[in-house]
């Protein structure tokens, strides 16, 4: 009687959460090294430059947070979806609309609300703008059993369309060429963190870096929380293992299928927070610059858990800075092969992921060492 | 422990295991194992879950290799390192799960991993003649050509076992082979293990179920702890023996059980008829009433509407005509209610397969044990669910139903089978429902877990609930329900007193044998 050990044991959950990564981002740049290397680079002084250009110095530190903000929001817009078994691919769309959604509300308030109210108004507004393209899908999707993975592919077409009509007939700023909108008034600029730190006291670089990323960590906490300490985020969690269950305990599935997708469309909609009211302070097009792809690969990376959600959005701001200063610096590594390194780094930890993961586990799995077999 | 009388000691036994040990990390799975099956015997291999049977036969199959012992094969010493040595060693091994292609047909599915030409149509045609030898010799028919999809669970298992007969087995093990079988695939599978052994082919037989091991085998060897514990010769054994050697304990393997005190009836299901998703009437025309106080079973071989009887009575699946009354609410088709609802009203339900509905395996045990009542009070408040008071209450049931480990945050999937069930059961019973529906409560359990399963069953019953008990386990209806309703093809064929019941009579009405039944 009692407990029956599962066959093979576990590995320690630090083998699973640090050591595998760790050995995939190696492999990733040992493999990258490799191709610097044919193309008659140095791979030690290209990494040097990756590294310093993304954590080298405050502007760079500022850029590559800059970029993880982006992630994070897009990262944890595909992890809450993939606890429901929702492989949501639509983020880049609903980044997209989400960013409109903000936008508007920038272009409408800038000249009469304060911040103060501009402010909460946007980041409604982003939520319900991503949230209801997410909603078309999931409807879709929970009551007529058309596959999400098609549908919200369709929206990212649909949005970039939709986007192109806006910008070049309705939104454009008059007399002028560019698809783009007036700049807002600075009353609807979301402060960034040099000009917020300066207010405390603290003089750092100036970089793109917003208010926006410390609402990226607030939605990584309030998404742990909604998930593992929310009935709501049971019944997703319940509904992403085990359907028959989650009817079995009256959970409606339609109703979580809606739920969790507007969740994830919201949280891809904080994009365009970032973006239009951090950044860019005027809409226009192509912002959201395949952030809601990448999302994909963030969420596979850190498994589907907030913490691990901002560390690899970490690990691909650093990507994308270090990446930008590296073909600046060596001009023969050009955009191009940064695009190919940050390639392999996911090739090796998002796809090759279960190549290494159950040998490295099983090394750890059995302490007992067996003995020689007759 | 001492060998038994070895009967034609003349030739080598087909198989000697001798001083088996392999360990897991922490676990001691096999100590010192040590094994005599003679040739053209059928030899059972009983104990509880994690006794060390399934690993036993894993290294003598090949998927595991012993940190120490020897292995005989008609007294030749082999090495087996993978199943590919057991083939050529003559061991064919019928899982209890079934590794078929369901989309081949059987010949397919046949010669898949044992093709000897580069093309098909040679070989499809050798082990078509092959296969019509083996037929003949052993009685094992089944349609070539279909489809293994297509086929009833029973022939499936005819293809595996047709699958180890092919690549020349001469011993044969079977893992828990009638865990997925009604009573009459079983009395087929029988018969086909006795031809096997009439043409002198050796039989393994793992299983936990001893009324198995009384009818088929001829020797019979216990395991308990990963030990070795007893071999007998089965005909001068009994169950309480074995039971008791399985266990370690003295085990009731009779209910002890009072008279029933029924009262009100507290479910009444009138003319219920449930149609599936393509239209087919899989519960028709159903109606019986469950008082307070009373067990009520329902007999008859699985698939014949008792699982979409529960789910309906449940709010899991909808009905289409009829009306189910609990108590003073009435549900008809009209105004469904859904599982949360039924819950409400006081109907507890132990589904019928614990890890496709019972519970989330890849959760923790707490988690688990708060499905369904993830929305009260007592674990969630307005926003944030309860932590602490779930992980005190899941300890509190596992301490009151001996779940073990008692430990919250271990997954579901990581506890035994015995210990999942118990998790379902504490969540279901310690609501103290009106009501309560239990499908197959001791499917895959422990001897001993289905002891106190059955006890606690009485003392639901005892306390005033009315319990609907469905399972295909004849000898469990007949010893826990106070009375009995029979289904067939979707229909209640029958009803007898439970204390009436003999197994020749629900056996005939199961099978629709009797006209003039109830």
């Amino acid at each position: 009687m009692g407990q029956v050990p599962s066959r093979l044991g576990s590995a320690p959950a630090w083998v699973g959460y640090a050591l595998v990564p760790l050995v995939n981002i190696t492999l990733a740049f040992l493999a990258s090294g490799l191709v610097v290397l044919a193309i008659g680079e140095d791979p030690i002084a290209a990494m040097e430059f990756l590294v310093y250009g993304a954590f080298g110095y405050a502007e760079a530190i500022g850029y590559t947070l800059y970029y993880t903000t982006n992630f994070i929001f897009t990262g944890l817009a595909v992890a809450v979806a993939f606890h429901a078994r929702l492989f949501n691919i639509g983020g880049e769309g609903q980044a997209y609309i989400g960013g409109l959604g903000v936008g508007l509300v920038c272009l409408a308030g800038d000249s009469m609300l304060p911040f103060a109210l501009i402010l909460p108004l946007c980041i409604v507004a982003g939520a319900a703008f991503g949230a209801a393209w997410a909603f078309v899908p999931a409807y879709l999707q929970a009551k007529r059993g058309s596959h999400i993975v098609i549908t919200t592919i369709m929206f990212n077409f649909i949005a970039s369309a939709l986007m192109v009509y806006l910008m070049v007939n309705v939104l454009i700023k008059p007399g002028q060429m560019s698809p783009e909108s007036r700049e807002f008034a600075e009353a609807a600029w979301l402060p960034f963190m040099h000009e917020a730190l300066a207010w405390i006291g603290i003089e750092v670089s100036r970089s793109p870096l917003n208010l926006s990323f410390i609402w990226a960590l607030i939605c990584g906490v309030g998404l742990w929380l909604l998930l593992w300490h929310t009935r709501w985020g049971y019944e997703i969690r319940t509904l992403g293992h085990n359907e028959s269950a989650a009817v079995y305990a009256g959970i409606s599935p339609p109703k979580v299928i809606v739920l969790t997708m507007c969740i994830s469309g919201a949280l891809a909609g904080f994009v365009g927070l970032n973006e239009i009211m951090g950044v860019q302070h005027r809409l226009l097009l192509n912002f959201t610059a395949g952030y809601g792809f990448a999302g994909i690969a963030v969420a596979l990376m850190g498994r589907n858990h907030p913490v691990g959600i901002v560390l690899a959005s970490l690990l691909f701001g650093a990507l994308y800075q270090g990446g930008a200063e590296l073909s600046f610096e060596i001009p023969t590594i050009t955009r191009e092969m940064v695009v190919v390194i940050q390639g392999l780094v996911i090739l090796f930890c998002g796809a090759l992921e279960y190549m290494l993961r159950p040998r490295i586990e099983a090394l750890f799995r059995r302490p007992a060492a067996p003995q020689a077999a007759t | 422990m001492a060998e038994t009388g070895q009967a034609g000691a003349v030739t080598a036994p087909a198989i000697e295991l001798r001083g088996i040990s392999k360990r897991f990390a922490h676990v001691h799975a096999n100590r010192d194992v040590s094994l005599v099956v003679e040739a053209g015997t059928i030899h059972g291999i009983i104990g509880e879950n994690g006794a060390g049977k399934s690993t036993l036969m894993s290294i003598l199959y090949g998927f595991y290799e012993a940190d120490s012992g020897d292995i005989l094969i008609d007294g030749q010493p082999v090495q087996i390192r993978s199943s590919h040595d057991a083939i050529d060693a003559g061991i064919g091994m019928v899982h209890q799960h079934f590794m078929l292609v369901d989309t081949f047909t059987v010949l397919e599915n046949v010669v898949l991993g044992a093709e000897t030409e580069a093309l098909l149509a040679g070989n499809l045609a050798h082990a078509r003649a092959e296969l019509a030898r083996l037929e003949r010799d052993y009685g094992l028919a089944v349609d070539l050509d279909a489809p293994v999809g297509q086929l009833p669970v029973g022939d499936q298992q005819r293809v595996e076992i047709l699958k180890a007969l092919y690549r020349g087995a001469r011993i044969l093990i079977l893992d828990e082979p009638t865990g997925v079988l009604t009573p009459q695939e079983t009395d087929r599978l029988f018969e086909v293990l006795k031809a096997l052994r009439g043409q002198g082919v050796t039989v393994i037989l793992i299983t936990h179920k001893l009324r198995e091991i009384m009818a088929i085998t001829d020797r019979v060897s216990v395991m308990r702890g990963g030990e070795m514990v007893a071999h007998r010769v089965t005909a001068d054994t009994d169950r309480e023996e074995l039971a008791e050697l399985m266990v370690g304990r003295k085990v009731l393997l009779r209910v002890d059980k009072g008279d029933a005190s029924p009262g009100a009836a507290k479910l009444k299901v009138e003319g219920l008829t449930v149609r599936d998703g393509s239209g087919v009437t899989r519960v028709d025309d159903v109606s019986f009433e469950v008082r307070g106080g009373e067990i009520v079973g329902i007999a008859g071989v699985s698939g014949n509407g008792q699982s979409q009887l529960m789910e309906a009575l449940a709010g899991i699946r909808p009905f289409q005509a009829g009306r189910i009354t609990l108590g003073s609410e009435v549900i008809d088709p009209a105004d469904p209610r859904d599982p949360a609802q039924m819950r409400a009203l006081g109907l507890a339900h132990v589904p019928e397969d614990r890890h496709r509905m019972g519970l989330v395996t890849a959760f923790e045990a707490d988690e688990s044990s708060i499905l369904g009542y993830h929305r009260d009070r007592s674990y969630t408040g307005a926003i944030m669910m309860k932590m602490k008071a779930i992980v005190a209450d899941c300890l509190a049931k596992m301490g009151r139903f001996d779940v073990r480990p008692q430990q919250p945050h271990l997954r579901t999937a990581n506890f035994s089978g015995g210990n999942q069930q118990k998790i379902v059961l504490a969540r279901e019973m310690e609501r103290r429902p009106e009501i309560l529906l239990v499908g197959q409560p001791t499917r895959g359990v422990d001897i001993g877990a289905i002891e106190f399963i059955h006890q606690s069953l009485v003392a639901m019953r005892d306390a005033g609930c009315a319990v609907l008990l469905v399972s295909v386990e004849l000898d469990e209806i007949m010893s826990l329900a106070d009375r009995i309703v029979v289904m067939f093809d979707g229909r209640i064929v029958g009803e007898v007193e439970g204390s009436r019941a003999d197994e020749r009579t629900l056996g005939l009405m199961m099978a629709n044998a009797m006209d003039d039944a109830a």
